[in-house]
C-alpha cells in the first residue's frame, strides 16, 4: 500500500479518536438541552472544575488555601494526606452533585421561561464565575492528572501495522488513551440512553424537556430534574475532564474544549444523542483530515476555525443540524 | 344579489365593489397533512368577508396564504385582476395587505407609538445616511408618517397609552393596538385573525364598532375570521365556511345560516 | 424636586422626537459633553488616558456597535473581538500603504472595511436564529483571528508577526506612536465616540430602529407587516461593524500603539464587550457607556483594594475578577435584564417624585 494512503488512514483514525471525545463533551451540553432548553457554555468549564476538583482531592490540596494565606499570612498548601483515585472520583461526583444543587437553586430556578438566548448569557456569565472560583480554590497552576489510565502509543498496534508500507512507515500511532475514551465514551452513551428510555427519572427528564407545564401538572418536580440533569452533566463533565486532563494536564485551556463541542451540536442538532455522536466524529475527522492535506497550504492550524466554519455552512443549508426535528414557523 | 360582475348592494344599502382579490383552487399541504384542499372564493371591494368554521378548519392557514408566509402547493392568488407572483411576505405587505394576528404579534419591546410607527415602514423610504444624519428627508418623512400614526391613534382612542411599553397594556388593549398597526399601514385589504378572541361582551361591541367604522370611513376591504357567531353574522356581508380544510358553504349570512351542510359541521352531525 | 418634566410642553412631533426630550436631561448633556471637550483635555494625565478614559472610550464605541446588533436588531454575536481585529488590521494596512492621508480618512475607512467583513459573516442569519446565531458568530471570531495570524500580508511580514503602528497625525498633532500627548489621542477617540453616539441614537429613533426592534421582538410578524428582513438584518451588521471597526482601530492604533491578534482580539474580547452590553443594558445607548465604564473601571477598582490596599497577589485578585464579573452577568440577567440603564431610568422615577414617594 502507499504510504500516503497509510498516513492518511493513520490521521482518519486519530480524527475519529479525537471526534470521540469531542462528542463526549457534546453530550453533556445535549442532556441539559434536552431536559431545560439551556444551551450551557459553563460545560468546558465545568470538566475544568472537576478535573481540578479531583485531582485537589487526590492530592489532598487544601481548597481556597490560596486566599486563606493571602488574608490570614499563614502558608498552608496541604492536607498531608493522598486519596486513592476511586474515592477521589467519588467524592469529586459528590461536589458535581452539590454544584447542580447550587446552580438550580441560585440561578436557573430564577431564569425559568426566560428566552432561551438570555438563558445562554446567563451560562456564559456561569462560565466566568466558576472558572474563577476554581482558580481561587485550588489555584491555576498546571497540575498532573493520574488515575491510572494507560497512556502513550500502542506498541502493540504499531507493530502489527509497520508491515503495511514501506520502510518509512512505522506502524499507525495510536493513543492508548484515545482507544479507552472510546470504550469509556461509547459505555456512556449506552449508559445514558438506557437511563433515560428505562428508568423512571430518565422519563421524566424526558417529560420536561417536551412541556415544562404539562410535566409540572403530572406531578413531575421541575427541581428534582433539574438537579438531576445538571449532575449528570457534571459527571459528564468529570469524565470529559479525567481523558483531556491525563492527557493534556488539568489547566485553562481544559475549558475551551466546550468551544470544540459547539460546532459538534451545531452539526448534529442540539436535542440529538446519535447526532452529538456522529456530529463529532466527522468533525474529528474532518478537522484532521483538512489540516492534513489542506493545512500546509494555507499556512496551518487551521483545527482553530474548521469545525466553526464547516458547521456554519452546512447550517446555512440545513438549519435544524443532522438530526434535529425541522422547524416548522407559525404565528 | 344577482348580478355579482359589478358588485351588490348590500342589505344596509352600502355599494360594493369589483373583486379584490380571488382566491383559485388552493390547495395546502404540511407533509401529508391537508390543511386546505382546493378552495375558491372572492374578496370584493369595500366588502366585509368572514371566514368561519370549527377549529382546525384551515381559516388561519388560509389568511397565511393571503399574506404569503404560506405558499400553496396548487392554486393561484389573484390581486387586482392579475395572478399574485410568488412573493415574500413583506412584499405583500407592501403591496397593501395589512393584518392582525390571533395570538397577539405585537413587538413588546416597543412603545404603543413605535409599534404604530412599524406600520408606515413601506412609506418610508429614507436612506441609510440620511437617517444617520437625522437631516432632511429622514426627518420631515417622520413627521409626516408620525401625523398619520397620530389620526390612527385618535381614531381608535389610545392617546393615553402613546408612550407606554406595549408589553404592559392589557389584552383587549394590545388587541386594539394591534389594529391600529395594521390601519397605519392604509392596507387596501385589512386582514383580521379573530380580533374579538379572548374578549368580554363589551370589548367584543368596541371592537366590532372600530371594524365597522374602518371600513365606513377608509372603505377599506376586510377579511375576518372569528368564531363569535353572532358577531359575524352582523358584521360581514357575506361568509365562506370552510371545514377540514374545504369549502362547505360561501354566501350572505342568511344562507350561509340556513345552509344544511354548515348546520351538519357545525352541530356535529356525521355526513353519511 | 432635582427631576423635573412637567412644564415641558411640546408643541410639534420634532420636538417630541428630539435627542433628549426632557429639558433637564438636555442641560445635562450639553454640561457632559462640555466638560468632555473643555475641561478633561486641560488636566489629563498619560495614567488617567490609558488607564481609564482610552478604554472607557474606545470600548464604549464598540459596545454601542454591538448593542446595535444584539440589544436592537435581536443578533446575538460573539465575534466582536474578530470584527474589532479587522478593524485594526485594516486602519494598519491604510495606515502604511497611505502615509500621508489623515488619520480621521483611516480609522473611517477601517470602519467601512469591518461593515463589510461584518455583513458576509451576518448573511447566514437570514438562515439560523438565536444561539444557532451566536455560535456561527464564533466561526467569524477564529477564522479572522487565524487569518490574521497566519497571512503575513496583513502584518506587513513584519518579524514579531506583531502589528505596530507608526507616527500618524491630524492637522499636525501627533494621534499615534508613543510620542502622542494624551490629550490628543483623548480628543482624538472622544470625538469619535461622540460621533457613533450621536448616529447610532439618530439610526435608532428612526425607521430603521423600529424595523430592527420589530425583527428583534417578533421576527415572523415583522415580515409579514412588512419589515425587508434581510434589509434590517444586513444593515444592523452594517452599522454595528462600522462601529466596531472604528473601535478596533482606534485600540489599536491610538490605544496600544502595538498588538499581536491572538492577545489583543481574542475570543474573551469578545465577551467583554458582550458583558458590557448586558450589563449596561441591552437596546439602551446610554447602557453602552454605563457598561463600558463599569468593566473598564472594575479592575482597576479591584487592583487598587485587591493589591495595594489589601496587598493580595495579583492572580487571585484577577480570580476574584472573574467570579465577581460571572457573578454580576448572572445577576443583571436575573434581576435586571436591562442593566445599568434600567437601574438609572428607576432612579430618575424615584428623583422626580421625590421627596413625596407616591
Amino acid at each position: 500500500m502507499p504510504d500516503q494512503f497509510l498516513f492518511a488512514t493513520e490521521v482518519f483514525i486519530n480524527g475519529l479518536m479525537a471526534g470521540v471525545l469531542y462528542a463526549l463533551v457534546a453530550l453533556g451540553f445535549v442532556l441539559i438541552y434536552k431536559a431545560s432548553g439551556i444551551f450551557n457554555y459553563a460545560q468546558g468549564v465545568m470538566a475544568l472544575f472537576a478535573a481540578m476538583t479531583l485531582v485537589g482531592i487526590m492530592n489532598g490540596q487544601v481548597p481556597f488555601s490560596h486566599i486563606i494565606n493571602a488574608v490570614f499570612g499563614t502558608e498552608i498548601h496541604h492536607f498531608g494526606w493522598h486519596v486513592p483515585a476511586f474515592l477521589a472520583i467519588i467524592l469529586t461526583v459528590g461536589v458535581m452533585v452539590g454544584f447542580a444543587w447550587l446552580v438550580q437553586r441560585l440561578v436557573m430556578r430564577h431564569l425559568v421561561g426566560q428566552e432561551p438566548i438570555i438563558l445562554f448569557m446567563a451560562t456564559i456569565g456561569l462560565a466566568y464565575f466558576l472558572e474563577g472560583v476554581s482558580d481561587l480554590m485550588w489555584g491555576s497552576e498546571i497540575k498532573k492528572l493520574d488515575v491510572g489510565l494507560p497512556q502513550g502509543g500502542s506498541f502493540w498496534i504499531e507493530d502489527m501495522t509497520a508491515g503495511l508500507g514501506s520502510d518509512n512507515f512505522y506502524g499507525f500511532f495510536i493513543d492508548n488513551l484515545d482507544m479507552v475514551a472510546t470504550v469509556v465514551a461509547a459505555l456512556l452513551v449506552v449508559g445514558l440512553v438506557l437511563f433515560s428510555q428505562y428508568t423512571k427519572q430518565g422519563r421524566a427528564m424526558r417529560a420536561v424537556a417536551d412541556d415544562h407545564q404539562a410535566a409540572l401538572s403530572v406531578g413531575i418536580s421541575l427541581n428534582f430534574i433539574w438537579v438531576l440533569v445538571w449532575s449528570v452533566a457534571g459527571f459528564v463533565a468529570l469524565v470529559a475532564g479525567i481523558m483531556w486532563g491525563t492527557k493534556s494536564g488539568v489547566q485553562f485551556s481544559l475549558s475551551l474544549i466546550a468551544l470544540k463541542a459547539l460546532p459538534v451540536l451545531m452539526l448534529g442538532g442540539f436535542t440529538s444523542i446519535p447526532g452529538a455522536i456522529v456530529g463529532g466524529l466527522i468533525i474529528g475527522v474532518g478537522e484532521k483530515m483538512f489540516e492534513f492535506w489542506i493545512g500546509p497550504l494555507v499556512g496551518g492550524a487551521t483545527e482553530n476555525w474548521f469545525a466553526y466554519v464547516l458547521a456554519l455552512l452546512f447550517l446555512v443549508f440545513r438549519p435544524q443540524g443532522l438530526f434535529g426535528e425541522k422547524i416548522i414557523e407559525r404565528v | 344579489m344577482k348580478d355579482m360582475q359589478d358588485g351588490y348592494t348590500t342589505a344596509d344599502g352600502r355599494k360594493i365593489g369589483g373583486v379584490v382579490m380571488e382566491m383559485k383552487n388552493i390547495t395546502l399541504r404540511f407533509g401529508g397533512v391537508v390543511a386546505i384542499k382546493d378552495i375558491s372564493f372572492d374578496i370584493r371591494e369595500g366588502e366585509i368577508r368572514a371566514i368561519i368554521g370549527p377549529n382546525g378548519a384551515g381559516k388561519s392557514s388560509m389568511l397565511n396564504v393571503i399574506s404569503g408566509f404560506y405558499v400553496p402547493q396548487e392554486g393561484e392568488v389573484w390581486f387586482h385582476g392579475e395572478p399574485r407572483p410568488q412573493m415574500r411576505p413583506y412584499e405583500v405587505a407592501q403591496q397593501g395587505i395589512a393584518r392582525t394576528f390571533q395570538n397577539i404579534a405585537l413587538f413588546e419591546g416597543m412603545s404603543v407609538l413605535d409599534n404604530v410607527m412599524t406600520g408606515r415602514l413601506s412609506y418610508m423610504k429614507s436612506g441609510l445616511f440620511s437617517q444617520a444624519l437625522w437631516k432632511g428627508k429622514a426627518e420631515a418623512e417622520e413627521v409626516a408618517n408620525r401625523e398619520v400614526a397620530e389620526k390612527i391613534i385618535d381614531f381608535l382612542e389610545i392617546q393615553h397609552i402613546r408612550k407606554t411599553p406595549v408589553a404592559r397594556l392589557p389584552y383587549g388593549l394590545k388587541k386594539r393596538v394591534e389594529l391600529a398597526r395594521a390601519l397605519a399601514a392604509e392596507p387596501k385589504l385589512l386582514l383580521l385573525d379573530e380580533p374579538m378572541a379572548g374578549m368580554n361582551v363589551e370589548e367584543k361591541e368596541d371592537m366590532s364598532r372600530f371594524i365597522l367604522d374602518v371600513n365606513d370611513e377608509f372603505g377599506t376591504t376586510i377579511a375576518l375570521i372569528e368564531h363569535d357567531m353572532g358577531v359575524v353574522m352582523d358584521l360581514s356581508d357575506r361568509v365562506v365556511v370552510m371545514d377540514y380544510g374545504k369549502k362547505i358553504g360561501d354566501g350572505t349570512p342568511d344562507e350561509v345560516r340556513n345552509n344544511q351542510a354548515v348546520i351538519d359541521a357545525y352541530l356535529g352531525v356525521s355526513s353519511d | 424636586m432635582f427631576y423635573r418634566e412637567a412644564g415641558d410642553f411640546k408643541t410639534s412631533y420634532e420636538q417630541d422626537s428630539q435627542t433628549f426630550p426632557i429639558k433637564f436631561d438636555r442641560f445635562r448633556y450639553y454640561a457632559v459633553l462640555a466638560i468632555a471637550f473643555l475641561v478633561v483635555p486641560f488636566v489629563i494625565n498619560d495614567y488617567w488616558a490609558n488607564a481609564i478614559l482610552l478604554p472607557f472610550l474606545i470600548y464604549a464605541i464598540a459596545a454601542i456597535g454591538l448593542n446595535i446588533l444584539v440589544g436592537y436588531a435581536g443578533q446575538v454575536s460573539l465575534g466582536t473581538g474578530g470584527f474589532m481585529a479587522v478593524g485594526a488590521y485594516a486602519c494598519y494596512k491604510f495606515m502604511t500603504m497611505m502615509p500621508e492621508v489623515s488619520m480621521f480618512v483611516h480609522v473611517l475607512l477601517a470602519g467601512g472595511m469591518t461593515a463589510i467583513v461584518c455583513v458576509v459573516f451576518g448573511l447566514p442569519s437570514l438562515r439560523i436564529k438565536g444561539f444557532y446565531l451566536a455560535v456561527a458568530t464564533l466561526a467569524a471570531q477564529f477564522f479572522l483571528v487565524w487569518l490574521f495570524n497566519r497571512v503575513p500580508w496583513f502584518y506587513n511580514y513584519s518579524a514579531s508577526g506583531q502589528i505596530s503602528a507608526p507616527e500618524r497625525d491630524v492637522f499636525g498633532i501627533l494621534i499615534t506612536g508613543p510620542n502622542a500627548p494624551a490629550w490628543a489621542t483623548y480628543m482624538f477617540s472622544l470625538i469619535f465616540l461622540t460621533l457613533c453616539a450621536l448616529v447610532a441614537r439618530n439610526l435608532t429613533r428612526g425607521t430603521i430602529g423600529r424595523s430592527w426592534m420589530a425583527i428583534r421582538d417578533m421576527d415572523i410578524a415583522a415580515e409579514i407587516i412588512g419589515v425587508n428582513p434581510l434589509k434590517a438584518k444586513l444593515t444592523a451588521f452594517a452599522v454595528s461593524g462600522f462601529f466596531i471597526g472604528i473601535s478596533g482601530a482606534l485600540f489599536f492604533s491610538v490605544y496600544l500603539g502595538a498588538v499581536e491578534v491572538g492577545e489583543a482580539f481574542g475570543i474573551t474580547k469578545s465577551f467583554l464587550v458582550l458583558f458590557m452590553v448586558i450589563i449596561g443594558g441591552l437596546g439602551s445607548i446610554f447602557g453602552s457607556f454605563a457598561g463600558a465604564a463599569f468593566l473598564v473601571l472594575l479592575p482597576v477598582v479591584l487592583k487598587v483594594v485587591g493589591v495595594d490596599v489589601l496587598g493580595w497577589p495579583t492572580d487571585i485578585v484577577a480570580h476574584f475578577q472573574l467570579v465577581i464579573v460571572g457573578a454580576l452577568i448572572i445577576v443583571f440577567l436575573i434581576v435586571e435584564p436591562h442593566g445599568l440603564a434600567q437601574l438609572w431610568r428607576v432612579a430618575k422615577e424615584k428623583l422626580r417624585l421625590w421627596p413625596f414617594p407616591h
